[in-house]
């Protein structure tokens, strides 16, 4: 499903005029706050009503306000949650959970997910018969999660589903929202400021800066470009999809294989054949043009330099094609010249193992 | 029983059946008032609100006759209803619409303070579950603002229990017809003799009160201890937002 998303509102200083079409996939709405992400949201809920905009599902018309259309919230069926989890207080959790799935339940275009998937999925078989008010954070958000799943969205939408949990609790749910992705086949808008979320989640990315979109397209190619807005810039890098070929044990760390060659990583808790994506951050990937040997970085990659982009503060963002599989390396300007890298150049590019943050590594289910 | 004679017996037994028709019969009027004052903003919103609350600060016998004159037999209102065979003043039908007017204005205070107090957040994400506004209003909206509901509904009833100058204004004091326990116990201090009979209504209105006053503490607990921390556990959750 293509989602088309045109937005204009204006509510005191603040002005929004987005635009923006996501397609199949998890598109990741990415901003600071104030950037007017949650109010995107909020529009295609139809919790707001923008000035002017339209919003389709396909050629599905939610909102044209040239045309009058304005499909209430509950005849939407856009799946929402909160980055609080908004249970019902006076219900159970069964209760909850059957909430929307009532209002669904004359529904079957949608093939939907089945409460039992849902709660295995979920892991809240054992929360069913309690009452909502003695659930933790991460109890509840899962709860919330499995609620607007089970209501028959054609769309789900998540507001920065994990703002309000601690990391343990984060890293709790992150792999459940990546099975989502890839085995309910549920478009998914997901808003976030968080880099390592975006690195592990997203297929599209739009980023949102003042109200207006800085940048939006496919999630490798605005991650290796450091398309994050400048506040991101330092925090570029590229997204390579590898399987797990092998655990080295006695040493802590994982083999992983790609086109771009292998790489060794902290140890991984996926299982071997597994395949993953991982965020190399542009910061710690060095550039080389002599075959480094002596070196105590793990990890050495060989290709040719395939691309230039200048950033702020005197920093260069270079991409390195390797074998088809683009790295991107941030140095200063001055490197750039003393190394004369331009398009075409034959180069190795190191990355330490201790460089990859294990948060942003995640599953991929194919 | 407490050796009461039939004309006593008779306006304990209207007073409540008058209270309970005017309370029942607020019910939904005065939960939709109450939903519009708390939820919608529009030109005018004052001036119910003024209008509402006018019973409480008129003085009673202002309100009956104001009542009286609208609802009498040759009232706008009463001659109206007239047509169709119904009779408010003078009977015990016109006693109810004088407790329910004089209660109205307490039963909407309550519901829609409790209304006001109802967190928006969950009835967004109700509807975004696919619940229409009323489905939304039925399943989240009124159970969640059920104890201040219930409380407006006691209010309004021991208001009705004990309303006297409205009543006696637009209905007169006939007993078997008019005369409620406030009329009676007021008849009774007039006539030599009376005092006995006075002190066993007082006593039966005291106990009338604090039983309805006890039954409602007793439900709102009830409802307190789920919805309470109900919002409580939102409070918390809505801790990162």
């Amino acid at each position: 499903m293509t989602i088309t998303v045109d937005l204009a509102l204006k509510r005191d200083a603040f002005h929004l005029d987005a635009a923006f079409t996501a397609p199949p996939g998890l598109t990741v709405l990415f901003g600071r706050s104030g950037s007017g992400k949650s109010t995107v949201i909020a529009c295609m809920a139809g919790l707001v009503r923008p000035d002017r905009g339209r919003i389709a599902l396909d050629d599905q018309i939610l909102l044209d306000t040239v045309r009058n259309i304005d499909v209430p919230t509950h005849r939407r069926r856009i799946g929402t949650v909160f980055q609080e989890a908004r249970l019902i207080p006076h219900l159970s959790v069964r209760q909850n959970l059957a909430y929307g799935r009532w209002f669904a339940r004359g529904l079957r275009d949608t093939a939907g997910l089945e409460p039992g998937a849902v709660i295995d999925l979920l892991g809240i078989g054992h929360l069913l018969d309690r009452q909502v008010v003695g659930l933790s954070g991460g109890e509840s958000q899962r709860v919330a999660i499995g609620r607007a799943l089970l209501s028959r969205p054609r769309l789900l939408l998540m507001d920065e589903p994990l703002a309000a949990l601690d990391a343990e609790r984060k890293a709790e749910i992150l792999p459940l929202i990546e099975r989502l992705r890839d085995i309910a086949g549920l478009p998914i808008v997901y808003v976030s400021h968080a880099v390592s979320e975006v690195a592990r989640l997203a297929n599209t990315i739009v980023v949102l800066e003042g109200g207006r979109i800085a940048a939006a397209g496919p999630a490798e190619a605005i991650l290796r470009r450091g398309d994050l807005g400048a506040f991101h810039a330092a925090q570029a890098g590229a997204l390579l999809d590898m399987v797990v070929e092998a655990d080295v044990p006695n040493a802590g760390l994982t083999r992983l294989s790609g086109r771009a060659g292998r790489l060794l990583v902290p140890r991984l808790s996926q299982a071997v054949g597994t395949t993953v994506r991982i965020h190399v951050p542009a910061r710690d990937v060095l550039l080389s043009l002599d075959d480094p040997r002596g070196l105590s970085a793990r990890n050495r990659l060989s290709g040719h330099v395939s691309a230039l982009h200048d950033q702020a503060e005197g920093a260069v963002l270079v991409e390195v094609d390797c074998s088809g599989a683009v790295l991107s390396a941030r140095l200063t300007r001055a490197s750039v010249q003393e190394l004369s890298l331009a398009p075409g150049t034959p180069i190795f590019a190191i990355i330490k193992s201790v460089a990859f943050d294990p948060h942003g590594v995640g599953a991929i289910e194919i | 029983m407490f050796g009461l004679t039939p004309d006593e017996g008779s306006a304990i037994a209207l007073s409540l059946r008058v209270a309970s028709v005017a309370t029942l019969a607020s019910l939904v009027p005065g939960l939709a008032i109450a939903w519009v004052l708390a939820r919608k903003r529009f030109p005018g919103r004052a001036l119910l609100d003024g209008l509402v609350h006018l019973p409480l600060i008129l003085p009673p016998v202002v309100t009956g006759y104001l009542l009286l004159l609208a609802f009498g037999r040759r009232g706008t209102f009463g001659s109206m209803l007239a047509e169709f065979g119904i009779v408010l003043s003078f009977r015990w039908t016109g006693a109810a619409l004088a407790c329910a007017v004089m209660g109205f204005p307490l039963m909407v205070r309550a519901m829609r303070l409790s209304l006001e107090a109802v967190d928006r957040r969950v009835e967004q994400a109700a509807a975004t579950l696919g619940a229409s506004p009323f489905a939304v209003f039925l399943t989240v909206t009124l159970p969640l603002a059920l104890p201040g509901v219930l409380a407006g509904t006691v209010l309004a009833f021991a208001k009705a229990m004990g309303e006297f100058g409205a009543t006696i204004t637009f209905v007169s004091n006939i007993p078997g017809e008019t005369q409620t326990l406030p009329s009676a116990i007021y008849t009774l201090t007039q006539v030599p003799g009376g005092e006995a009979g006075a002190l066993r209504l007082t006593l039966i209105s005291v106990a009338i009160s604090m039983g309805a006053l006890l039954i409602s503490e007793l439900l709102a607990r009830r409802l307190g201890r789920r919805l309470g921390q109900g919002h409580e556990q939102m409070a918390r959750g809505g801790g990162g937002a």
